[in-house]
């Protein structure tokens, strides 16, 4: 994948769409970014969706690793809490996001890169108007320069 | 301070002795007179090796974990702590445990020594009351302890052990200690440009050599995240995305856990401010769920537990 900012010269910045890795629960976010496809509303076409069991399966390490590998923003989304198919996942989530969160802010990034949120399997104009909310966050801090890894990555 | 070695050693003495403990694990004078060394006795008649001074500093903790036997171990207020957290999280036993209580008054900055006075090696260093006096090919230098703390030492919430079988001395009162840690309040201070800006520099010297999280107690996963490879979360390199991932993501697996113990510092051989992340989280975990880990037997970490009411403010 291409590194942050790569063909992106500061004279095109207008052309620059930001890139946003989305992690979505299977039971809920990702049942109401289905709703809002049926529904045909309007979707941006920025996102990379990643699907996993449950907001509680979401390591830092893996946020981490879509900066690294070029996201300009992170979205994790999840069942409302007391909602979680696994009953408890989000909650114990809740407290890790908390956490990174913290640390995220405290390093100095900008918490424009990285958004959470519970949205149920019913509520798909909720889901197209965060991933509106998300886009314009992302696209208001501009292109990730500092995660991203700019040597040659050797795997 | 030096009357706890005494009593230290007759404890030491008469638990191996009697049989009650199979091992003991306490301090000897090693190679280096600002660090002692980690000692594990099996026989009464090595008592008397044992010592207890300001050099004192690392976590014993560690050498407590994946032991079967009955252990003796001598624990300040951190190396208690850290003994509470490793029982929650099944690491030791609390019943095979002995705790040998110290109440502590601060261990010596060996880094910052080192610093002070560059180009001498301390070839012996006399630990009298509360002061130091070290011993350099050039002539001696008398010291404070108190003015040479570590730095969490310097503001130790949590001096006395939370938990003992014995205690060795009176408890002693704990130093002034700030709502927020120093380190994390110099960062409120500063703007997110700032505070990037100071994470990168402060992080950049780093050889990833892993001493930190190796000196750490609570690091006992048999596999760390920078050695898996399906996938690879962290590169092997030096570069500074992967040096920083390390840092950001060994710091997180220590919320709610970190007794700030300070060992981690203590262990770089570059002097980096590892404890910038940690105590960060320290200071997070206390003001938003108001924890802080490793003072009580019966409470689960701050991550293995939750409440509906936590914290949800930033959730869309």
């Amino acid at each position: 994948m291409a590194g942050p900012g790569e063909g992106r010269g500061e004279g095109r910045m207008s052309e620059w769409e930001p890139r946003i890795v989305t992690i979505l629960c299977n039971w809920c976010t990702y049942g109401a970014a289905d709703l809002a496809g049926v529904n045909r509303l309007q979707g941006p076409t920025n996102f990379k969706v990643i699907r996993v069991p449950c907001s509680g399966r979401v390591s830092p390490k893996m946020i981490l690793a879509a900066f690294r590998s070029g996201a300009d923003g992170v979205w994790v989304s999840g069942c409302h809490p007391g909602d979680c198919h696994y009953i408890s996942g989000n909650f114990y989530a809740r407290r890790r996001f908390t956490m990174m969160r913290a640390l995220f802010r405290h390093i100095g990034l900008d918490d424009d890169r990285l958004h959470f949120s519970w949205i149920s399997a019913a509520e798909g104009p909720k889901f197209a108007a965060t991933a509106r909310e998300v886009i314009a966050a992302v696209r208001r801090a501009g292109p990730a320069r500092e995660w991203g890894k700019t040597r040659a990555q050797v795997v | 301070m030096t009357d706890y070695t005494d009593r230290l050693r007759a404890a030491a003495r008469r638990l191996l002795g009697e049989g009650r403990v199979d091992c003991f694990i306490g301090y000897r004078r090693g190679s280096l007179p600002l660090a002692a060394q980690p000692a594990i006795l099996t026989r009464a008649e090595q008592a008397d090796s044992l010592i207890w001074d300001p050099s004192c500093g690392m976590n014993l903790a560690h050498y407590a974990v994946g032991r079967a036997d009955r252990i003796g171990i001598v624990a300040t207020g951190c190396v208690s702590r850290s003994l509470v957290a490793l029982a929650l999280e099944n690491q030791v036993a609390r019943e095979r445990l002995y705790i040998v209580g110290v109440p502590c008054t601060g261990m010596l900055d060996a880094g910052a020594l080192r610093r002070r006075f560059p180009g001498r090696e301390a070839a012996a260093a006399a630990y009298e009351g509360p002061r130091v006096t070290i011993a350099f090919a050039d002539g001696n230098e008398e010291l404070a302890v108190a003015e040479n703390l570590a730095r969490p030492c310097r503001t130790c919430a949590h001096p006395n052990p939370v938990v003992a079988d014995e205690m060795l001395g009176e408890p002693v009162a704990s130093p002034a200690v700030p709502a927020v840690p120093e380190e994390a309040a110099a960062a409120e201070a500063r703007s997110a440009a700032e505070r990037w800006a100071y994470f990168c520099e402060a992080f950049a010297h780093c050889i990833r050599c892993y001493a930190c999280r190796n000196a750490c107690p609570l690091c006992y996963c048999p596999t760390c995240f920078v050695d898996e490879s399906r996938p690879q979360w962290v590169g092997k390199s030096s570069d500074p995305t992967d040096t920083r991932t390390f840092h950001f993501l060994r710091a997180l697996h220590l919320a709610g856990r970190c007794t700030d113990c300070g060992a981690c510092e203590r262990a770089c051989p570059l002097d980096i401010p590892v404890r910038h992340l940690t105590s960060r989280l320290n200071a997070e975990a206390k003001a938003i769920y108001g924890f802080e880990a490793g003072l009580d037997l019966e409470e689960r970490p701050l991550l293995d537990r939750y409440r509906p009411e936590d914290l949800n403010d930033f959730f869309k």
